[in-house]
C-alpha cells in the first residue's frame, strides 16, 4: 500500500561527471517497507544514484528526499536511520569481524547484538579472523551486518551478493527476506536477475541515467510478451513444416539457440493445440513450454538494447 | 559532547589505537628507530665536537618519535583505510568528521606518551636529567603533532596508498637529516642549513632542546613551528578527498 510519505523520493535528478550525465532526469519512489531492485547495465548511473540518496555525492539538479529528509543537508538526522552496503570495501583490513561489529554498534542508541548479528550471516567461526585473511564472499556479508548493526529502517545494498558462493547467497536473501518482514525499506542493486526476481517487490531499469521501466516482476515480466510462445525440443526441427501447422509465417518460427525454439506468435489455446499435435505427429519430445510471460533477464535484455542508443 | 557522541569516539579512539598496536612496522618506526638512534649516538663518538651527546640527543629522539607517530604512522594508515573505502564508509554512520578526528587524535597522543616514558627511561640510563622546563617541552611537543598530523594528513588525502607510503617514509628520513635530531644542524653546509631551519624538524627539536636546557626559546624556530602547525594541517583539510 502506498503510504503518505515514501521512503525514498526522487524526481529529475541530474548527476554530470565532466560531459557525462551519469544521471539524466530519473525520478523514483520507493514506499515504506518496499524491496525495490535498481536493475541496469554497468555505467547506467545505479551506483550514483544510490550514493546521492545515501549523502555522498551533491546531486547537480532534482529534488531527493531520503525518509523526508536531505541527505545532505539533514545527514546527521539521517544517519543513524540508514544502514549502508558500498559495492566493495568498507572495512579495515586488521580488524576483525567482531571488533567491527562492535565498533560499529557503538556508533548508534540501540544496535543490534553483534554476536547475534554475525551468526545471522553465518561468520560467527571467523569473528576472530582478520579481515583482509576472509573470503570475498565473507567480506560481504561482514558489510552486510554492519549495515544492519543500527537497526535501520531503510538499507542501501549495492551489489549485495556480488562474489558470493550459492550458500551465502542463500543466507543474505534470507536477511533480506528477513527485513521486508519486519519492515524495513531495502534499496538494492544487482546484475542477477533471479535475485531481484525473488527479493523485490518492484524493480526499475536504469538505462544511461533514466528509469525506462519500473513494476513488479510480474507486472514487467507478463507485460507486452504476449507475442511469443517458447519452447524447448531436439534440436534442428523442420522449422518450415512447424509453421504451416501453426499457420504462421515460416520465418516466425525461429532456433534462437540449437533446440531452443521461438514462435513468434501469441500463445493462443489454437497455437498450443497446433503445436501440440505437430509434436505429437513428428514423435518430438518436448522439454519446456512457456508461453505468456518472459523471464525478467529477457525483459532487461530488451529494455536495455531498445533504450540504448 | 553528547553522551552517544562521546561513547562512538572512545570506541573508535579504542580500534584506531588497537590497529596501530597490531601494526608491527610502525611499531619499529615509532619506538625502536628513536631508542636505536638515541642508544647508538650517545655511545658511539659520530660528532666528537659534543660535550653532551645524551643532554642533545633526548629532545631530538623526541621530536622524532612524534614526527614518526604523527606524520608517519597516521599518514600511512589513513592513506589506506582511504583506500579501502573505510573513510568513505565510516561517511555514512553517525559518527561525525570531528569524531573521527577526535579519535584519531587521541590514539597518537596515547602512542606519543608510550614513546616519551620509553625514551626517557632510556635517557634517564644513560645520564640523561631534566635543566628546563618540562611543561614548555610538552606543549612544543604538542604543537609539532598538530604540524606533522596536517603535513601526514596532506598527503594521505591526496595520494594514493602506496605512493603515500613511500612520501612518508622519504619524508621521515630527510627531516631525519635534516631535523637537528641525531647530529646538530651546524655540521650541515650553509645553503642546506637555512633550507633545514625552515622545516618542522628542526623547528621542533631545537625549541624543545631550548626548552629542557632551560635556555632561551628562539622566536625564530617558535614561528617557523608555529607556521607549520597551522598551515599543514589547513591545507590538509582544503584538499583531503575522502575516496581514493
Amino acid at each position: 500500500m502506498p503510504s503518505a510519505t515514501p521512503a525514498i523520493e526522487v524526481a529529475e535528478l541530474e548527476k554530470r561527471y565532466g560531459d557525462v550525465r551519469a544521471v539524466a532526469g530519473l525520478s523514483l519512489t520507493v514506499d515504506p517497507g518496499e524491496v525495490f531492485g535498481l536493475l541496469g547495465p554497468n555505467g547506467a548511473g545505479k551506483t550514483t544514484t544510490v550514493e546521492i540518496l545515501e549523502g555522498y555525492r551533491r546531486p547537480d539538479d532534482g529534488q531527493v528526499r531520503v525518509l523526508g529528509l536531505d541527505p545532505i543537508r539533514d545527514g546527521r538526522r539521517l544517519r543513524p536511520q540508514i544502514g549502508v552496503m558500498l559495492q566493495e570495501g568498507g572495512i579495515y583490513p586488521g580488524v576483525r569481524p567482531l571488533e567491527a561489529l562492535r565498533l560499529f554498534a557503538a556508533y548508534y542508541d540501540d544496535p543490534a547484538d553483534p554476536e547475534a548479528l554475525l551468526e545471522q550471516v553465518g561468520l560467527s567461526e571467523s569473528r576472530a579472523t582478520l579481515v583482509r585473511r576472509l573470503s570475498g564472499g565473507q567480506q560481504q556479508r561482514l558489510s552486510l551486518a554492519l549495515a544492519l548493526i543500527g537497526r535501520p529502517g531503510l538499507v542501501f545494498l549495492d551489489e549485495p551478493t556480488a562474489g558470493m558462493d550459492p550458500h551465502a547467497r542463500t543466507t543474505t536473501w534470507g536477511l533480506v527476506r528477513q527485513l521486508r518482514d519486519d519492515g524495513v525499506t531495502v534499496l538494492l542493486t544487482t546484475h542477477a536477475m533471479d535475485e531481484a526476481e525473488q527479493l523485490c517487490d518492484r524493480v526499475g531499469i536504469i538505462v544511461a541515467g533514466q528509469l525506462v521501466t519500473c513494476g513488479t516482476p510480474a507486472e514487467l515480466t507478463l507485460d507486452a510478451a504476449n507475442d511469443e510462445t517458447r519452447f524447448s525440443a531436439a534440436p534442428g526441427l523442420d522449422r518450415p513444416s512447424l509453421a504451416r501447422a501453426v499457420g504462421v509465417d515460416s520465418a516466425a518460427v525461429l532456433e534462437e539457440r540449437p533446440g531452443e525454439y521461438l514462435l513468434a506468435v501469441e500463445a493462443t489455446p489454437a497455437v498450443v493445440a497446433d503445436l501440440a499435435v505437430w509434436l505429437r505427429d513428428h514423435d518430438v519430445r518436448l522439454g519446456e513450454l512457456r508461453a505468456g510471460r518472459r523471464t525478467l533477464e529477457e525483459v532487461f535484455l530488451r529494455v536495455t538494447s531498445e533504450a540504448r542508443p | 559532547m553528547s553522551r552517544s557522541a562521546l561513547r562512538a569516539v572512545l570506541a573508535q579512539s579504542r580500534v584506531e589505537l588497537v590497529l596501530t598496536l597490531r601494526r608491527g612496522e610502525s611499531l619499529v618506526v615509532s619506538i625502536l628507530i628513536p631508542v636505536g638512534i638515541l642508544v647508538f649516538f650517545a655511545k658511539v663518538d659520530v660528532v666528537p665536537t659534543l660535550r653532551d651527546p645524551v643532554q642533545f640527543l633526548v629532545p631530538g629522539v623526541l621530536a622524532l618519535a612524534v614526527m614518526s607517530t604523527a606524520m608517519v604512522s597516521l599518514g600511512i594508515a589513513t592513506g589506506y583505510e582511504r583506500r579501502y573505502g573505510v573513510l568513505k564508509r565510516l561517511g555514512s554512520t553517525p559518527l561525525s568528521r570531528a569524531g573521527l578526528l577526535t579519535a584519531k587524535t587521541a590514539s597518537v597522543l596515547a602512542l606519543e606518551v608510550v614513546q616519551a616514558v620509553v625514551l626517557l627511561a632510556v635517557g634517564a640510563a644513560l645520564g640523561w636529567h631534566a635543566e628546563g622546563s618540562i611543561g614548555a617541552a610538552i606543549g612544543l611537543l604538542l604543537l609539532g603533532t598538530v604540524a606533522f598530523a596536517g603535513i601526514g594528513l596532506l598527503f594521505a588525502g591526496m595520494l594514493r596508498a602506496e605512493a603515500n607510503l613511500a612520501v612518508a617514509n622519504a619524508l621521515f628520513l630527510g627531516l631525519l637529516f635534516l631535523g637537528g635530531m641525531a647530529y646538530p644542524l651546524g655540521k650541515l653546509p650553509g645553503v642546506l642549513q637555512t633550507f633545514a631551519r625552515g622545516l618542522p624538524a628542526a623547528a621542533l627539536s631545537d625549541t624543545v632542546r631550548q626548552a629542557l636546557s632551560a635556555g632561551p626559546i628562539s622566536i625564530g624556530a617558535l614561528a617557523t613551528l608555529i607556521g607549520w602547525a597551522i598551515g599543514a594541517p589547513l591545507l590538509a583539510a582544503r584538499t583531503f578527498r575522502w575516496e581514493e
